[in-house]
């Protein structure tokens, strides 16, 4: 198997990496100390040289985010750490969470150094019971021990963390509906500019990074910012989590350097397609990216620009694995009830738009397809990419229209049998409730 | 007239409260902390947040309805929650369904006439790796076979665990005595 370079998870499996004693043996928050000794712009100029962009799934670059922030506002400056963790396929953070939450609280220690922020705050999805029993546990050790409160590591610089408890709700991964959720309010999105930057949290600057984010900033800071370019590609530094599931023989999260032959990640790191079959598709940023066939992974890398030019995308690497026996009516399907569920239901498109897809790959699913339903799929899409306030209607659309499109037979197929009134019987990937949601 | 809950949600509350920069933002703790208590968020459940946090009744209702961990009906003892998005799907999660269905005989989210259990298929969960899971109460059960999860329903209701994370004292129950945590590396 390839050596890849290990910054997130090189203590992940030792038993008592979650504790403070644990984790300081090998040496955590020694980075934080030091870091305080330094100009905070020049640790936002590290980050910046370093290249990282965020590993929450829009892969903005880091460094600049931070530099959005006004220095002297008159106003607090807020640090999020998004740990809201909803995307289908992903469950990186959750790992980290729970086995190095140390790492990411002096991670969030050297941002919020690098902000001048006093009030930081992890929020975590509500399902995710034990990663946050792990991670308060993590924060009042570390009170305990003073790495978080008043006058860290005697540099007068004060600094309190939070753990805020999500309630089940996808859409607050997005950032503005996460500040929304944060205030006390249904998580919608808000219209953007402003910016969080310039005005988020109660309209105070505020940065929102994801958990992996933050957890590489020891590292950058340590090593510095150049050592962590020199890892990856050119415009995709570092490493990356991926989150592998599906049909594979070794699921799990895996950190590999960034631009790795994908084909190869699924027969090393993977270790190939489960009872010996075929691949047919692969689905690689989570769920709101466009799907993937085997040829066209055949020679594409795992980074930013490699996926986006081989016209998908890298996201939050949540990296679905789909079978030669995979139903693709059945796995659109099942990501549109997703869509459907979890829209806001804040703009029109997206709330009415999302279960009239569903509505019409159900019927597709269960042989009642109509003719025209593959264009009418295509038509309800187009009115919802591009006219919403948020990214999820924009997203949604992708799986839908690129399965459709790589996997047209299969639509034919089952529509034909419906218009001829000869369905096969089929072992269904979903469970069809009465209309109910 | 003013609800008033135990002495420790009162504390509970203000404590978290005094975390964030504006009181408003533990608006989702007071809903856990009214459910732990209440059992469900019924009316008195949104007077008491409403009341404690300076918000409209309404915007409490809208809370409730919004996220899907708040619950204005009351639910099993054991809430089977079956993971059903992509992942778990496609390594079997309707076999699981099935067999809680069949073991229950309900409808999702309706509870059984003893009030031990009830159950439901939720979105992704984020234990894609160890699929198909489910989650009962705050607890994850993981890498699951209808059989693997028969006889974790059987030593439940002979063992009475508690499967809870309680946000009155952030204490996560201890969990099935002896039974193992997946690895998700």
């Amino acid at each position: 198997m390839t050596a890849h370079h290990s910054i997130l998870l090189k203590n992940i499996r030792q038993p008592d990496q979650h504790t403070l004693a644990g984790a300081e043996s090998r040496g955590a928050y020694s980075t934080i100390k030091k870091a305080l000794q330094i100009d905070p712009l020049k640790v936002i100029e590290e980050v910046k040289t370093s290249g990282i962009r965020g590993r929450g799934g829009a892969g903005f670059p880091t460094g600049m985010k931070w530099s959005f922030v006004p220095r002297n506002s008159g106003k607090p400056v807020y640090l999020i750490n998004n740990a809201d963790e909803s995307e289908p396929g992903t469950f990186k953070d959750r790992l980290l969470l729970e086995n190095d939450p140390h790492l990411i609280i002096e991670g969030m220690l050297i941002a919020a150094w690098a902000l001048q922020s006093n009030w930081s705050c992890i929020y975590i999805r509500g399902e995710y019971g034990y990663p946050f029993s792990r991670a308060k546990k993590a924060i009042e050790e570390a009170y305990a021990k003073g790495y978080l409160g008043k006058n860290i590591f005697g540099s007068n610089f004060n600094h309190d963390m939070v753990i805020h408890r999500g309630a089940g709700a996808y859409i607050c991964g997005e950032e503005s509906a996460l500040m929304e959720s944060l205030e006390g309010k249904k998580g919608q999105p808000r219209m953007k500019p402003p910016f969080p930057a310039v005005s988020g949290l109660y309209q105070c600057p505020t940065v929102i990074n994801n958990v992996e984010t933050l957890a590489n900033m020891p590292f950058i800071i340590e090593n510095g910012g150049k050592a962590f370019l020199s890892i990856g590609v050119e415009k995709s530094s570092g490493t990356k989590l991926v989150s592998a599931s599906g049909h594979i023989n070794k699921p799990g999260v895996y950190e590999i350097d960034m631009g790795y032959p994908m084909k190869r990640f699924i027969e090393e790191e993977c270790g190939g397609i489960w009872q010996g079959r075929k691949l047919k598709a692969v689905i690689p940023g989570g769920s709101s990216v466009n799907i993937m066939t085997a040829p066209e992974i055949e020679k594409v890398n795992m980074d930013y620009e490699s996926l986006r030019l081989a016209g998908s995308s890298l996201g939050c690497a949540g990296f679905m694995v789909l079978d030669e026996t995979t139903d693709m009516v059945e796995a659109v399907l099942n990501l549109a009830h997703f869509y459907a569920h979890e829209s806001c239901g804040q703009c029109t498109p997206c709330r009415e738009g999302g279960h009239w897809i569903e509505k019409i790959f159900t019927r597709i699913s269960r042989g009642q397809g109509l003719p025209g339903d593959i264009p009418l799929i295509e038509n309800v899409c187009a009115q919802i990419g591009g006219h919403t306030i948020c990214a999820f209607g924009d997203t949604m659309i992708l799986p839908y229209l690129s399965i459709i499109k790589k996997f047209p037979e299969e639509f034919k197929e089952r529509i034909g049998e419906a218009i001829r009134g000869q369905v096969k019987p089929r072992e269904y990937l979903n469970v069809v409730y009465d209309g109910a949601h | 007239m003013s609800i008033k809950l135990s002495d420790k949600a009162e504390a509970r509350l203000k404590e978290k409260i005094a975390l964030y920069p504006d009181p408003k933002s533990a608006a989702m703790w007071a809903l856990y902390i009214a459910q732990e208590e209440l059992g469900r968020l019924d009316d008195r459940a949104v007077e008491w947040t409403a009341e404690r946090l300076n918000l409209s009744p309404v915007n409490v209702q809208e809370l409730i309805t919004f996220y899907t961990m708040y619950h204005k009906e009351q639910l099993g003892k054991y809430h089977v929650q079956i993971c059903r998005t992509l992942s778990c799907a496609v390594r079997g999660s309707t076999k699981l369904t099935e067999c809680v269905r069949k073991r229950f005989g309900t409808k999702p989210g309706q509870p059984s006439a003893d009030g031990m259990w009830s159950y439901e298929e939720v979105e992704c969960l984020g234990s894609c790796g160890t699929a198909p899971m489910c989650q009962i109460n705050d607890h994850f059960f993981e890498n699951l076979t209808p059989q693997k999860l028969t006889e974790i329903l059987d030593r439940i209701e002979k063992e009475k665990p508690d499967l809870k994370l309680s946000t009155i004292d952030d204490r996560m129950g201890e969990g099935l005595k002896g039974y193992p945590k997946s690895q998700i590396i």
